[in-house]
């Protein structure tokens, strides 16, 4: 492996202050389950690595009426191994329980797994769902930046030379809500998503109508997709095999897969569409739960 | 061997009744606690004083000649040792060396461990170094610069045999049909095996079905990579240490191609995470040689994941084309294939066996099959757990599964029907002496499995069977009696899946003393007799006969003394349930008459030397339910079951691991395994996450039944075991998939994306 | 280059302090530097669980983590599961189901099967798959682990029971 130093600053002011010493040239590592093999094969040639995981408040796992926050280097584990996290933000339960095996989930961690930026991230089409929202420290102080609009490109993201994520806000779930994350891979486990659905919805009193639904998609194109147009379908409409259909073909219509060692396109779209369907109505489940 | 005679009848005659105290059984392995407590030194866990580390240099590109290579900028990194390539080997020649499962052109085994002008696949290596630690070597191996005129390159079988096709070898005429063709191509040769009349065969047929299948390139996949460490020392003699499935096969080959003596190597075979024929041909064993001798230091050299599949041994995709004709009655009437196999880089694909395979668990009265060697640009491929016969196999059976769906014939009915038995010819020549295909498919007919419908949607059943030569081969074992009665066994076969105390197990019978009572050891080069490698489904049979051999030298060495001590005519003397008997009641137990050997004359040891022939081939048949999620195409195992004739089960629960664990290599390959390339010949998927082997998650537990059809080749009746169990699942599976959506898979593996595309089309 | 580290950490009961690279996996440092040769390296990329250790008491792939991260942890190997007068029950129930052929993936399969059974005494088959997912196994089909690993569970139990 390529020579490279080791800091562990143990606060936010510190990590910024060496990844900016740095110029880009430093690579923040949580789980590493990433990282760690990227520098082996090559991908990654940082200078320094910059171990966040003794800065508090990238540890922090704290469900309240406000919400969720999520430090950005609290393994998996820890996010389903808490029964109401779980009950609450199932997608997001359902992601952390699926990413890698369980050594992986002992390290790794969703805000790793985001500021990776893989296409076919397990987590973001949740986060996305789920609403969640990036919180980043920098020179220039915190910013936020909607989970949606963080990925740019395979690999790529908002992170600017300096910049890192430091957690994860999601709103609070409302009444009659329930949310799902499912993928296709292969084999059972241990996999990276061939095609990857989260859904999250909002149904009325009764459980007959959605009130709102959010999809997010991965696997499917350079970045992770928000479907909108999946989401407005739903809205104000019956739950029914029909809309939820419509909105299936919304997912299909958003994504733009490519042929590689993990699934053609003819499979990813058809098995978007597919999944979608599933994913909402499993989601619908829970929320009638 | 009139013994052998004598213990023949004895095996035969009981082959239910099982005779037997210690085979049979299921005693705790003898390295079982060395392997459950990490103390086990596998290949990569030796540390020679003073080791270095050694690295591979590999090429990027499939096919490409290799214009120049400089090494300056990397010898001149402090803490390089030296680099060397392949003018550091010696050139060969032309000569072929016999290396237990298929044979090697040393010329092109010595280009393989390093490419001397050209590289022929992604992986190719072309440079190693050594250095004081792993990273600087690997540093290093980024500042060797090789200069590379890029050629086009051919990765498939089919596009390979075009004319036109980029050639991988200027110098290679086909041997077609023994003449050799006048213009070069990538066909090395062109092979036919014939009986009876095919066309009046053809036309008895009431149904003849014809098909073309596919199969991609996999790997044996064993989870410990490729590892060799090395010393030349002072006075010429190089000591290995490494992970192989036959120390004097890479004596040899290390011999021949760093030049030296062959006793002047000595290979000391660590414990082996795995082989199934992929650890049999050299790839670091030289190179850590010449490094070691170019330092003057011991040099570690191992393979990481990435160059254990670009590098080394798959087994070969193919293409084949099976035609197979049905009378009225469900008979078969004859049947022709076109199969043509992958070599890699070189010539030498497992093309003959795979052409000797495909019928040979039928009896084929008229039958025809061309086979041929295709060198293109991938690893060069090396022997994989019944080396071409589970492509022949998916071929094959799904053809007779076709047959017996359109002629509504019972898949086992027709099996038992047309199975091969005792004097069935094979297409190829040789006739079956006591075979267990019968067997085998009556014992799935009576399994419960069978007995049970399957029910639900998108569910099926498929079967299939299977048929692997085995082969005897060379072994040599020697064994010690010790004073506590004890007998120390030392014996030259690597033990991959607990072989040592299978071969225990047959001493300690013959002796008549517990499996517990002997110490088996595998032994060095310098150790023990001559051994041909752990494959080839021999280890059980061949050396468990040695071992048999060494015990009866024993027996007779200690009636000996028994009869010295008793002052009697040794023919007064027999051995019984492990004592010895004389006249008028006297009588020394084994341990009695051990503790008295050293102390009344010369001590005893036993040896066993043997290169048997009726090594008794093996037949399989399996059964499977699948249910098929018909929106995407993904299969899931529900339920498995498989039948082997293995002989005599000598420890059963290892012939069940090994059912099983083929059984699961042949899931792996029939539904997710392949080598994904890109235009460029680069290999997309060269990790365990992205080659998919299964894991737990994916199976259901994996039946076994064992049907014992005694060997009359072997003293218990052994036959070898480890290869047949690949061979049926990739077909039972797609027959299974048939039967539960109505599509036919022809092409490996049926991964969703190409089930679910058959799904749609015959839908539209 | 990078200056070497000294790294505290206990292994396997015992404090050791340890200096490395930063590059260096704690797999490397198990392995070359301490002679815990016990730990395997199947991928060197976290897929095979081949070098399962269990650190603060979870199991991680231990070419994934870097040596100097294991300052101030507890990590527990392949070497120190033995007690000292015989065999751990998920080793025994290994050795009696004949859950081990060539014995490459068996210390991976045995540090993950104790953080199984820490984490859920008595798991189903299905737990054990899910769980063992992130371990491959070439040799055996898996059945006899499998098979070993609820063998274990009930060996545990029982020794619990008899204290």
């Amino acid at each position: 492996m390529r020579d490279f130093e080791y800091e562990a600053p143990a606060s936010i002011a510190e990590a910024v202050q060496v990844l900016g010493r740095h110029n880009g040239a430093a690579r923040p590592l949580a789980g590493g389950t990433d990282l760690i093999d990227q520098i082996r094969v090559g991908r990654h040639q940082p200078g320094v690595v910059v171990d966040i995981k003794k800065i508090p408040e990238l540890n922090v796992l704290e469900l309240s009426a406000a919400g969720l926050r999520l430090g950005a280097a609290v393994p998996c584990y820890k996010v389903y191994g808490d029964p109401k996290i779980s009950a609450a933000y199932a997608a997001l339960a359902d992601s952390a329980q699926i990413i890698g095996g369980i050594q992986i989930q002992s390290r790794a961690s969703i805000g790793g797994n985001l500021c990776n930026s893989g296409p076919a991230a397990d987590s973001t089409p949740s986060l996305i769902a789920l609403e969640a929202i990036a919180v980043i420290a920098g020179p220039a102080g915190k910013r936020e930046v909607a989970v949606e609009n963080f990925c740019t490109g395979p690999g790529k993201n908002v992170l600017q030379p300096g910049e890192f994520l430091v957690e994860l806000k999601f709103p609070a779930r409302p009444p009659h809500s329930g949310s799902h994350y499912r993928r296709f891979i292969p084999r059972n486990e241990m996999d990276i998503a061939v095609v990857g659905v989260g859904a999250s919805v909002v149904l009325d009193e009764k459980g007959e109508k959605f009130v709102s639904a959010r999809i997010g998609l991965g696997a499917v194109g350079p970045i992770p997709y928000f479907v909108q147009e999946a989401g407005q379908r739903l809205a104000g409409q019956p739950v029914s095999e029909a809309t939820i259909e419509k909105a299936a073909q919304a997912a299909r219509d958003m994504a733009r897969p490519i042929d590689d060692m993990r699934g053609t396109k003819e499979f990813r779209l058809h098995v978007t569409g597919v999944l979608t369907r599933r994913v909402i109505e499993e989601a619908v489940k829970r929320a009638r739960q | 061997m009139s013994t052998v005679e004598r213990d023949k009848a004895k095996a035969g005659s009981n082959g239910n009744g099982k005779p037997y105290k210690v085979i049979g059984t299921r005693p705790i392995r003898h390295d079982g606690v060395d392997k459950v407590t990490g103390r086990a030194k596998y290949g990569a866990d030796i540390h020679p004083t003073g080791l270095i580390y050694g690295v591979v240099l590999r090429s990027p590109h499939a096919h490409a000649k290799i214009k120049s290579i400089d090494v300056s900028k990397a010898l001149a990194l402090p803490g390089v040792r030296a680099v060397v390539t392949h003018k550091d080997l010696r050139e060969p020649g032309d000569r072929i060396l016999e290396l237990g499962e298929g044979a090697v052109n040393l010329r092109e085994l010595s280009n393989n461990v390093l490419a001397a002008d050209k590289v022929l696949y992604k992986g190719h290596a072309v440079a190693a170094i050594a250095a004081d630690t792993i990273h600087i070597a690997e540093e290093a191996a980024g500042l060797i610069k090789v200069d590379y005129e890029i050629l086009p390159s051919v990765l498939d079988v089919e596009a390979a045999m075009n004319s036109g096709a980029p050639l991988l070898h200027a110098n290679l005429f086909t041997d077609e049909l023994g003449q050799k063709a006048t213009q070069p191509s990538n066909v090395a040769k062109h092979f036919r095996f014939e009986t009876g009349e095919i066309e009046k065969g053809f036309a008895k047929a009431k149904l003849v079905i014809e098909r073309e299948f596919r199969t991609a390139t996999v790997h044996q996949g064993y989870i410990e990579p490729h590892n060799a460490t090395a010393l030349w020392n002072a006075d010429g003699h190089i000591t290995v240490w490494t992970s192989t499935q036959g120390a004097f096969s890479v004596r040899q080959q290390v011999a021949e191609l760093v030049d030296v003596p062959i006793s002047h190597v000595k290979v000391i075979p660590m414990e082996i995470g795995g082989g199934f024929g992929g650890k049999i041909r050299v790839y670091l064993e030289p190179v850590a040689a010449i490094l070691s001798k170019r330092t003057g230091r011991p040099v570690k050299v191992l393979m990481n994941r990435a160059d254990v599949f670009e590098g080394t041994g798959p087994t070969p995709g193919s293409y084949i084309r099976v035609k197979l004709g049905v009378d009225a009655q469900g008979m078969i009437t004859a049947g022709q294939a076109y199969m043509a196999y992958e070599a890699g880089g070189y010539p030498g694909s497992p093309i003959g066996a795979g052409a000797m395979c495909i019928f040979a668990c039928y009896n084929i009265p008229n039958g025809r099959i061309d086979g041929y060697d295709v060198v293109v640009n991938k690893p060069q491929t090396s022997a994989y757990r019944a080396p071409g016969a589970t492509n022949a196999a998916f071929a094959l059976e799904t053809v007779v599964d076709e047959i017996c769906t359109q002629l509504k014939l019972d898949p086992l009915e027709f099996r038992l029907k047309n199975a091969a038995r005792e004097g069935t010819r094979r297409v190829d020549g040789p006739v079956f002496p006591r075979v267990g295909m019968i067997e085998s498919v009556e014992a799935i007919q009576s399994s419960e499995h069978w007995k049970t419908p399957l029910t639900g949607k998108n569910r099926g059943r498929g079967v299939a069977s299977g048929f692997w030569f085995n082969c005897g081969l060379k072994s040599a074992v020697s064994a010690t009696v010790n004073p506590d009665g004890n007998v120390s066994l030392v014996e030259g076969s690597t033990d991959i899946g607990g072989s040592r105390t299978g071969i225990a197990m047959q001493l300690a019978e013959t002796l008549g003393i517990a499996a517990e009572d002997v110490i088996p050891t595998v032994g060095d080069t310098d150790s023990v007799g001559y051994n041909d490698i752990t494959g080839g489904s021999r280890v059980t049979f061949a050396t468990g006969y040695a071992a048999y051999e060494a015990a009866r030298d024993i027996q007779r060495q200690m009636v000996g003394r028994a009869a010295q001590l008793w002052e009697v005519d040794p023919s007064q003397v027999t051995c019984e349930q492990g004592s010895f008997i004389g006249p008028e009641g006297k009588k020394f137990t084994f341990k009695e008459l051990a503790a008295l050997v050293n102390k009344t004359g010369e001590p005893v040891v036993g040896r066993g030397s043997v290169d048997p022939e009726g090594c008794g081939g093996a037949f399989a048949t399996h059964v499977v339910d699948v249910e098929v999620d018909p929106e995407t195409g993904k299969v899931q195992i529900l339920r498995y079951t498989a039948s082997q004739d293995v002989g005599t089960a000598i420890h059963p629960s290892y012939v069940e691991g090994q059912i099983q664990g083929g059984a699961v290599q042949g899931i792996g390959w029939g539904l997710n395994e392949e080598y994904f390339y890109d235009a460029q010949g680069t290999m997309k998927n060269a990790t365990f996450l992205d080659y998919r082997i299964p894991t737990c998650y994916d199976l259901p537990f994996i039946d076994t039944i064992i049907v014992e059809v005694p060997n009359p080749g072997h003293p218990y009746g052994v036959r070898g075991v480890g290869e047949v169990p690949i061979i049926p699942p990739p077909a039972a599976l797609a027959n299974a998939i048939a039967q539960a959506v109505g599509v036919r898979m022809t092409q490996l593996p049926m991964s969703p994306p190409r089930v679910l595309h058959e799904i749609l089309a015959k839908k539209s | 280059m990078a200056k070497k580290r000294i790294v505290s950490t206990t292994i396997n009961g015992r404090q050791v302090e340890l200096l490395c690279e930063p590059r260096q996996t704690l797999l490397e440092v198990l392995r070359d530097t301490l002679d815990l040769t016990g730990t395997k390296e199947g991928c060197s990329n976290g897929n095979c669980g081949a070098c399962t250790v269990l650190m603060n008491g979870r199991p991680v792939v231990s070419c994934l983590v870097l040596a100097v991260e294991a300052e101030g942890a507890t990590l527990e190997t392949i070497e120190g599961v033995a007690p000292v007068d015989g065999l751990d029950p998920v080793q025994q129930a290994f050795l009696e189901n004949a859950a081990l052929q060539c014995g490459i993936c068996t210390p991976g399969f045995i540090m993950s099967t104790k953080a199984l059974l820490n984490e859920n005494p008595d798991p189903t088959e299905h737990d054990v798959r899910f769980y063992l997912s992130g371990n491959l196994c070439r040799c055996t089909g898996y059945d006899k682990i499998v098979r070993a690993v609820l063998d274990s569970a009930q060996k545990r139990k029982k020794a619990v029971a008899a204290k």
